[in-house]
């Protein structure tokens, strides 16, 4: 589905990410973890054309889209859901769902948005709640749900989430889990990026370890979990203490 | 003062701050989705009216004004595709300025064209000297269609920002830039769009308003600075608190008269410009909040 091969990127004279090679195959919750400045977010601006790639290939089911701007990479079906939510606040919630379905109508798709809507809300029901009230009056993670919702709204095939657990309560960012789980099972690639290394490691089937822009670690998620670099560094296990 | 007399002036500054806040609100539109000010915003008004007084000499009235605005939209597409589309990530700054040289450069093409003669497109019902009396006050027909034209303007507004997917895309962008990219909105397009809406709404203002304020090359330069005052007074980007502060704008103008001379009318409304400016930038109805996150 995306396969990534050698990209660099950064801003201005800084290079943040270095020769990164990474792929994800069609029905997969892959997971990118790393601390703080790692290059996560910077990897998902590049691969949603926010910022511009140095050098590498970025392959969407097939096709270099490496020159594309955002609208069009969306409109091929690779949706992120941005750092921060980034929700339009003066807008309602309806209004929100309703733009995320932009890209419908330039596919031809535009009598779907209705049916769509329908399959968000009933994703989420406390959106279908809300519907009228404006998406900056919304708690941080009703937020993450209608920015999550308003990227499925676009039908994509491949969805990219920059730390949806940010700043949300335990409870919460089990629900945003649970929700990015039954995605999968509709038939959606996942990339998550995430900090929160153990729950991102839990629900995925294989993760890579970002550190100061170069992939150090990858594979199956339980090995990762099993790594004792990645124990000590992202899981907050201190293996001489318990020696 | 006589009632006949106050009403006579507050009729007559409704009609002047109604205008004001047109070009108030073209200033809006372009602010809402670039985060600029465009300075050249009065030189479309100008353009409407003067096109259309060109127009006028070929065929009718109504034909001519809608020719008029529609050849003020393309112009308006044009600028915004040759001046400003290209440019990558520019400063508030730069794209000011460059608007300040399109007004410049708009304003000398128009004097070449239309050389410094003062026009003015006929009366769209009677004459210059025709009235309508309501309670004692006497009101010229254009006044009323100034007042119908305008309103219907901001009605139509409303309904698109609020109604229809390409206004929601259009205030999307306004909201958050780069999440309405990642929508698959196409930023760029709603940009050119807010040119040709702002400049198709300042066309007609300058149509209808022709025949009172008559127009000139340079006409627009002023219309700017009222519009600007007007637009700032109700808080940047806000559509409906530009026309409430241009009608506060354009009565106090009228009542002016009583206190001072006529000469210190357009002192007057730079004169609340700067006061704004420096006690309550955010604007009359502005939120404060809102304000400080923005760049400009």
């Amino acid at each position: 589905m995306l396969k990534i091969r050698n990209l660099e990127a950064g801003y201005g004279s800084l290079t943040v990410l270095r020769r990164v090679t990474m792929h994800v195959s069609p029905g997969e919750i892959v997971t990118m973890i790393g601390a703080n400045g790692a290059g996560k977010t910077t990897l998902l601006s590049t691969l949603s054309g926010l910022v511009r790639a140095r050098a590498g290939e970025v392959l969407f089911s097939g096709r270099d889209i490496s020159g594309l701007p955002p609208e069009q990479r969306v409109a091929a079906g690779c949706s992120l859901v941005p750092e921060g939510r980034q929700v339009f606040q003066t807008m309602t919630v309806r209004e929100n769902l309703l733009l995320g379905a932009s890209v419908l109508r330039k596919r031809g798709e535009g009598s779907k948005t209705g049916e769509e809507l329908d399959n968000v809300y009933h994703l989420f029901p406390v959106l279908r709640e809300r519907q009228h009230q404006l998406a900056g009056t919304l708690s941080g993670g009703e937020q993450q749900m209608l920015a999550i919702g308003r990227a499925q709204m676009a039908r994509p095939k491949l969805i990219m989430m920059d730390e949806p657990s940010m700043g949300l309560a335990p409870l919460v960012v089990k629900q945003i889990f649970f929700i990015v789980r039954k995605l999968r099972d509709e038939g959606i690639t996942i990339l998550l990026v995430e900090q929160n290394a153990r729950a991102a490691l839990g629900i995925a089937d294989r993760g890579y370890v970002l550190e100061t822009g170069r992939i150090i670690v990858q594979g199956p998620s339980e090995e990762l979990l099993a790594n004792r670099d990645v124990q000590r560094a992202y899981l907050g296990r201190d293996l001489d203490a318990e020696r | 003062m006589s009632a006949e007399l106050f009403f006579q002036y507050l009729v007559a500054g409704v009609t002047y701050g109604i205008i004001y806040s047109i070009v108030a609100i073209g200033f809006n539109i372009i602010y809402n989705t670039t985060g600029i000010i465009n300075f050249a915003q009065g030189e479309f008004v100008m353009l409407g009216g003067m096109t259309a007084v060109t127009l006028n000499g070929f065929m009718p009235l109504p034909a001519a004004i809608v020719v008029a605005v529609l050849v003020t939209m393309a112009i308006g597409a044009l600028v915004e595709i040759v001046f400003i589309r290209w440019l990558v990530n520019p400063s508030v700054l730069r794209m000011i300025i460059i608007t300040i040289g399109l007004s410049i450069l708009i304003r000398e093409i128009a004097l070449h064209v239309w050389d410094e003669k003062v026009r003015a497109l006929p009366y769209f019902t009677g004459t210059s000297v025709s009235s309508i009396e309501v309670g004692g006050v006497h009101i010229s027909p254009q006044v009323l269609w100034v007042i119908g034209v305008c309103t219907v303007i901001v009605i139509i507004l409303n309904f698109f920002f609020s109604c229809t997917s390409m206004g929601r895309q259009m205030r999307a962008c306004s909201d958050n830039r780069n999440a309405a990219r990642l929508c698959g909105i196409s930023a760029r397009n709603m940009v050119t769009l807010s040119f040709v809406l702002s400049a198709g709404i300042g066309a007609l203002a300058g149509c209808v308003v022709s025949p009172i304020t008559y127009v000139q090359y340079d006409s627009g330069t002023g219309l700017a600075i009222k519009g600007f005052t007007v637009a700032i007074l109700g808080g940047l980007g806000n559509s409906m608190a530009a026309v409430a502060a241009g009608i506060l704008l354009g009565v106090l103008e009228s009542f002016s008269i009583w206190v001072m001379p006529t000469a210190f009318k357009d002192a007057l409304s730079i004169s609340i410009l700067l006061i704004i400016l420096f006690a309550r930038p955010s604007g009359l109805f502005g939120s404060r909040e809102v304000f400080s996150m923005k760049e400009f």
